[in-house]
């Protein structure tokens, strides 16, 4: 068994500690630094962007709270812009159509006033107008013109009749 | 053992299963009488620390990594997590050393598959005995000093975990002492005899693949097989390895837990 020849033991054993020591040198102080600093580097890009997600996540949130409390306002707003609108245009109307009534009201007096006064005079002239004419019709049958207090007693009395 | 060949029926190759794990010195060295000759083992050694510098270092720097680079962090964090796991926050300081031994001994075990057979003849170097044992003897002689260091004779409260009735430490504290002394043996006899077997098989049933003309594509297909039971064995016993040091050192970072 080449293994156990004794002779071959010592070139082996000073190039496995030469060997061993210059590969513990080249890790301890070239691989070791090279490859820990890029995972740290790693590591803590990924911590910065996980922390930079989770702060705009946060603002995002924030902006959705302020918007939907600015919505919640508006609608509370428009609520009650549209309830006094309507309050006062209720007010608007019910006065309008108060006065519109009262407008109406006297007029309809006035007619009243001026019909009745258009009847009474035209009442009137009915009397002076069947006057004239019985004054007409008995002047044109008798051939002369019966006298005034006649012709008014008749006609008043046909009047009543 | 016997290290000359048993030869083959056919075109005399050496079929001798046992020929990759030999050492031969490509530059002889000598410092006075110390021998520090430059083997196949070292150039794969060599090898080990390029491979495994290269995937860990020519990675980009990127947020998004790139392929090579992912790689590299994946087995970064792997045995961060598993430093962290183990030790705890204490066992920091330990985390370069235990990359260190993860990656030696997983690139170590993939080279050992992955070798060019022509241009390089292949080589695990975790496949000796030794080298893993002075691995094994690193850990354990550094969690052991470590121990005493860090909580004087208090380490050896280790022996005699808390709750444990006096009438049974005779009988626990000699276990534990032989479990704890046991630990080198069984951590690098466990990596060698692995990397062992398994490179044997392979050699083994390529052998066959010569020897039975047209029938050698059944064991060609078995070792297709095999070689992706490899590639999970070499990962899982560098694993098994980093993850057993961790523990040994979390000992001596808590001895009484």
């Amino acid at each position: 068994m080449p293994q156990l020849i004794v002779a071959d033991f010592l070139p082996q054993l000073i190039w496995l500690a030469i060997t061993f020591g210059a590969l513990y040198f080249i890790i301890s102080r070239l691989a070791i630094p090279k490859i820990g600093s890029v995972i740290e580097q790693r590591h803590g890009r990924i911590a910065a962007d996980v922390a930079e997600a989770s702060r705009l996540k946060e603002d995002t949130e924030k902006a959705i709270e302020t918007y939907e409390a600015a919505l919640a306002e508006a609608r509370a707003s428009a609520h009650v812009i549209v309830s006094e609108n309507r309050a006062q245009m209720t007010a608007e109307i019910n006065k309008e159509a108060a006065a519109l009534d009262e407008r109406l009201a006297k007029k309809l007096a006035e007619a009243e006033v001026s019909i009745a006064k258009t009847r009474d005079a035209a009442m009137a002239q009915v009397t002076g107008i069947a006057q004239d004419t019985t004054e007409a019709i008995v002047t044109e049958l008798l051939g002369k013109k019966p006298a005034k207090a006649a012709i008014s007693s008749a006609v008043s009395s046909a009047a009543k009749g | 053992m016997a290290s000359n060949t048993s030869q083959g029926s056919e075109g005399g190759l050496a079929l001798d299963p046992m020929h990759q794990f030999e050492i031969s010195r490509i530059i002889p060295i000598k410092f006075g009488g110390i021998d520090a000759s430059f083997t196949n083992s070292s150039l794969w050694m060599v090898l080990t620390v390029i491979a495994v510098s290269a995937l860990l270092l020519l990675g980009t720097k990127r947020i998004v990594p790139s392929r090579l680079q992912s790689v590299g962090e994946m087995i970064y964090e792997f045995i961060s997590n598993m430093v962290r796991d183990t030790m705890g926050d204490e066992g920091r300081k330990f985390f370069p050393f235990i990359l260190t031994l993860f990656c030696f001994i997983l690139g170590a075990n993939m080279l050992g598959l992955f070798a060019l057979p022509v241009l390089l003849h292949p080589f695990t170097v975790t496949s000796h005995i030794i080298v893993t044992f002075a691995l094994a003897a690193l850990v354990w002689v550094g969690a052991t000093v470590y121990g005493f260091y860090k909580h004087g004779l208090g380490y050896l409260k280790l022996f005699a975990p808390s709750g444990t009735p006096p009438i049974m430490l005779p009988l626990l504290v000699p276990i534990e002492v032989i479990s704890y002394l046991s630990r080198p043996v069984s951590l690098s006899v466990r990596l060698f005899a692995n990397m062992m077997a398994g490179h044997t098989m392979l050699k083994v049933f390529a052998t066959f693949v010569v020897a039975l003309g047209w029938f050698g594509v059944i064991p060609l297909a078995v070792m297709v097989g095999f070689t992706g039971l490899e590639v999970l064995i070499a990962f899982l016993q560098a694993f098994v390895f980093a993850i057993l040091s961790c523990m040994y050192i979390n000992d001596a970072l808590h001895p009484s837990h």
